[in-house]
């Protein structure tokens, strides 16, 4: 994010249109999604009442780049943290640990989008909207449940066997680094027994304010 | 390409996306030429197979080669029940630990509440279990050291970290979507608690690193055999 992009957020909207032939599906849906509810509470209805999915119809690549989308946010925004959120000692480590692995997670889910035949799609323009270490620790909390919720979402509309493995290593990691972001904030590292699924509209709206 | 069976519910494509990138020797050396300098991708890539069977040392479970769970009953039906098995480990763990008292405040807070979602998780795979069409597993008669405080919080980390790697393990190999939304929905909340109990023991979060190792049915009914007792 450019010091220009973070004093005009208004004009940084333009910038997702550079090379729009390469504007993916996931953006063009980042930029309008429709509103839709949290499904807090999906097993209350019973264990096993799955939340219809309103995955893609486009496949394992699709919902790797939707996964990408979320990845480059989460890596963005804890590599900015690194100067912006003031984060000391144990947070600090925990805020390096995290922006590792979550780039681990884009060069991984980047490779998988070639290696189906896929394009993977641009990053696209985040802004984060925080001005000290507890509002960075708001904002993780939210990206790293959300982010579980979405892979959880996803998951049983993943068609290839080595797709959903992969994906599920991930969302381990997700789960774990959200645990150790609500302990910094003093909340139940897991509140629910059953973690809530997203579909990708929910997960959409959950993040788009972020999108520049 | 081994072990890559397509997961039944097709939704008429013939072929995954996966299956016809591997079966393109183009495509596969334009792949290997990306992504041969990211080890990290190479990890994660495991799980998408090699052409040529000299595949990076894989992450993820060989769906083929672990059937360990047929012990408990056929394909679903045996993954939800060795699933309950642990379950109903992990619960009774927490619950002789809540009697120990050898926690307290805050740290017994935690037990408590992690207890009881194991509980939960029981429940919702017995009933899973029997919306198979099966008999859920029996709860297996355990017996735990529990020494002290800083051992039971050792051992919980291990059980939990091992719990969260045999959901991982299973994920692939499970064929009904709704089992396997509500196997992920319980997966990763093995994580965070395996996560918590991590950050109170100094030990790393994520000791596998970006991608969390999956550990297969053999390997985990032998670790937690020391356990069951008759």
């Amino acid at each position: 994010m450019t010091q220009n992009e973070l004093a005009h957020p208004e004009l940084a909207g333009v910038s997702v249109d550079e090379g729009s032939e390469d504007l993916s599906r996931s953006e063009v849906i980042l930029k309008g999604a429709l509103a839709a509810g949290a499904v807090y509470g999906t097993f209350m209805v019973g264990p096993f009442v799955r939340k219809a999915l309103a995955m893609s119809a486009g496949g394992d690549v699709d919902i790797l780049n939707f996964a990408l989308t979320l990845e480059y946010l989460e890596t963005k925004f804890y590599e900015e943290a690194k100067t912006r959120a003031g984060a000391k000692g144990e947070l600090k480590s925990l805020v390096d640990l995290i922006a590792k692995d979550e780039k681990q997670h884009v060069e991984a889910l980047t490779a998988t989008v070639k290696q189906l035949g896929g394009k993977p799609v641009a990053e696209p323009k985040f802004d984060f909207a925080y001005s000290d270490t507890a509002g960075f620790l708001k904002l993780a909390q939210t990206f790293e449940d959300t982010g579980v919720s979405a892979y959880n979402g996803a998951g049983p509309a993943i068609k290839s066997k080595d797709v959903l493995a992969a994906a599920g290593s991930i969302v381990q990691v997700e789960a774990r680094h959200a645990a150790a972001i609500r302990l910094q904030n003093k909340e139940e590292p897991s509140p629910d027994a059953f973690d809530p699924s997203l579909d990708e509209a929910q997960v959409l709206k959950a993040v788009e304010p972020f999108i520049a | 390409m081994p072990g890559s069976k397509e997961r039944e519910r097709t939704d008429g494509q013939g072929k995954s996306a996966v299956a016809r990138a591997v079966k393109d020797p183009v495509s596969r050396r334009k792949f290997m030429a990306l992504t041969g300098g990211s080890a990290a991708a190479a990890a994660f890539l495991a799980a998408c197979g090699s052409d040529d069977g000299t595949t990076m040392a894989t992450t993820t479970a060989k769906s083929a080669g672990d059937n360990e769970t047929e012990q408990f009953g056929k394909g679903d039906l045996g993954i939800v029940n060795y699933a309950l098995t642990l379950e109903y480990l992990e619960a009774a763990f927490y619950a002789d630990v809540v009697k120990s008292a050898l926690f307290k405040g805050a740290e017994l807070k935690t037990i408590e509440k992690f207890g009881q979602e194991e509980a939960e998780h029981v429940e919702a795979l017995t009933a899973a279990a029997k919306e198979l069409g099966g008999k859920p597993a029996p709860e297996p008669k355990a017996e735990f050291p529990l020494e002290s405080a800083k051992a039971v919080v050792e051992l919980a980390g291990t059980v939990e970290n091992l719990g969260a790697a045999a959901y991982l393990g299973q994920a692939a190999n499970i064929q009904s979507p709704d089992v396997l939304a509500a196997a992920l929905a319980i997966h990763t909340v093995e994580g965070r608690h395996a996560a918590t109990l991590n950050t109170l023991l100094g030990e790393p979060i994520t000791p596998d690193g970006a991608f969390a190792k999956p550990a297969d049915a053999k390997t985990v009914l032998k670790s937690v055999e020391p356990f069951i007792v008759g």
